[in-house]
């Protein structure tokens, strides 16, 4: 790509939930490691066969930059998540910085590494790196609010939230890497 | 060493210029977070956050931003102002504010200008004082 990095500084939004609700969409396909409460990092294989790529752009595909974000919102928000044992409705609150370096082609296998920079009762912030290779792609830096402690006490529905039941999916990300924390937590 | 008022003013710009993707030039000591600047709810944790990271210091909840805590109690506030015993209160959490025009007109959709550059640099430079 070269020349100046792209930057987003302030876009505030508030997503329903980090992966949509019943869909359990999942945007990485594991976790190499896990620190809990510091620090997470994924992996993504892109491949061809993501149909979102036919088209973004014909003959030339690369993957949106909006699904790099989502990528490390879910490597993140986990990383948050998982500090808190889960018993916290997490969503994704503020994208702090975007900076991307350059192209996700088919075929890149790309890590996630997120750090948890700070974690208060009602949200946490994250620092994050993209990277491919040993090469940096993306720098994204996020927050995420804990519904239940803001918004006036307004209770959010559970089957919102990937963290509920039936996240037999969700579970097999953290399987190997964080399998101790993942049985305390079904036995708590 | 201690910082001088000068110094916490251009970390603080920093952080605003950072956590809100502000111009340096907008952070001037009298802009209002809210009207000038922009900041949204989620915006005032990032601002806590980054000051904690940028001064090395523990910022408890409420105690830079009060605002949330005070609007939901029925005594402190009465037909969108806030009584006298809110704005005792709000005297007690604010130290770091000048209230003098507020208390002309205590109205609560008026809270949002109290939040300035300047009272988070008066915050700041207690809290390191203390410290």
């Amino acid at each position: 790509m070269g020349g100046k990095p792209r930057r987003f500084p302030k876009i505030p939004i508030f997503h329903h939930s980090i992966i949509p609700s019943f869909m359990r969409w999942i945007w990485i396909d594991k976790f190499v490691e896990f620190d809990s409460g510091k620090r997470a990092v994924a992996l993504k294989n892109v491949t061809l066969a993501e149909e979102h790529l036919h088209d973004h752009f014909p003959g030339f595909p690369v993957m949106p930059e909006c699904l790099l974000i989502e990528a490390m919102a879910q490597t993140a928000g986990i990383l948050v998540g998982e500090a808190a044992r889960f018993q916290e409705k997490v969503i994704l609150a503020k994208i702090r910085k975007a900076v991307f370096l350059d192209y996700v082609k088919p075929g890149d296998t790309l890590l996630l590494e997120a750090h948890l920079e700070s974690l208060a009762p009602e949200a946490a912030s994250t620092n994050g790196k993209i990277t491919r290779a040993g090469k940096l792609i993306a720098e994204i830096d996020l927050m995420f609010s804990h519904i239940d402690q803001n918004l006036a006490g307004k209770e959010f529905p559970a089957e919102n939230f990937v963290f509920g039941a039936g996240t037999s999916v969700f579970d097999s990300l953290l399987r190997g890497v964080l399998a101790e924390t993942v049985a305390k937590s079904e036995h708590a | 060493m201690a910082m001088s008022r000068d110094e916490i003013l251009q970390q603080v710009q920093e952080v605003l210029v950072d956590a809100l993707g502000v111009d340096d030039d907008e952070v001037t000591v009298t802009a209002t977070l809210m009207g000038d600047l922009g900041a949204e709810s989620i915006d005032f944790l990032d601002i806590v956050f980054r000051l904690e990271k940028a001064f090395g210091i523990k910022i408890p909840r409420d105690e830079l931003f009060p605002a949330e805590t005070l609007m939901t109690d029925a005594e402190l506030i009465h037909n969108g102002k806030l009584t006298e015993k809110g704005l005792a209160e709000l005297r007690k959490r604010m130290p770091h504010t000048n209230l003098t025009e507020f208390e002309k007109n205590p109205d609560i959709n008026k809270m949002a200008d109290l939040f300035t550059v300047n009272a988070i640099v008066n915050y700041v430079e207690t809290k390191l004082n203390k410290g």
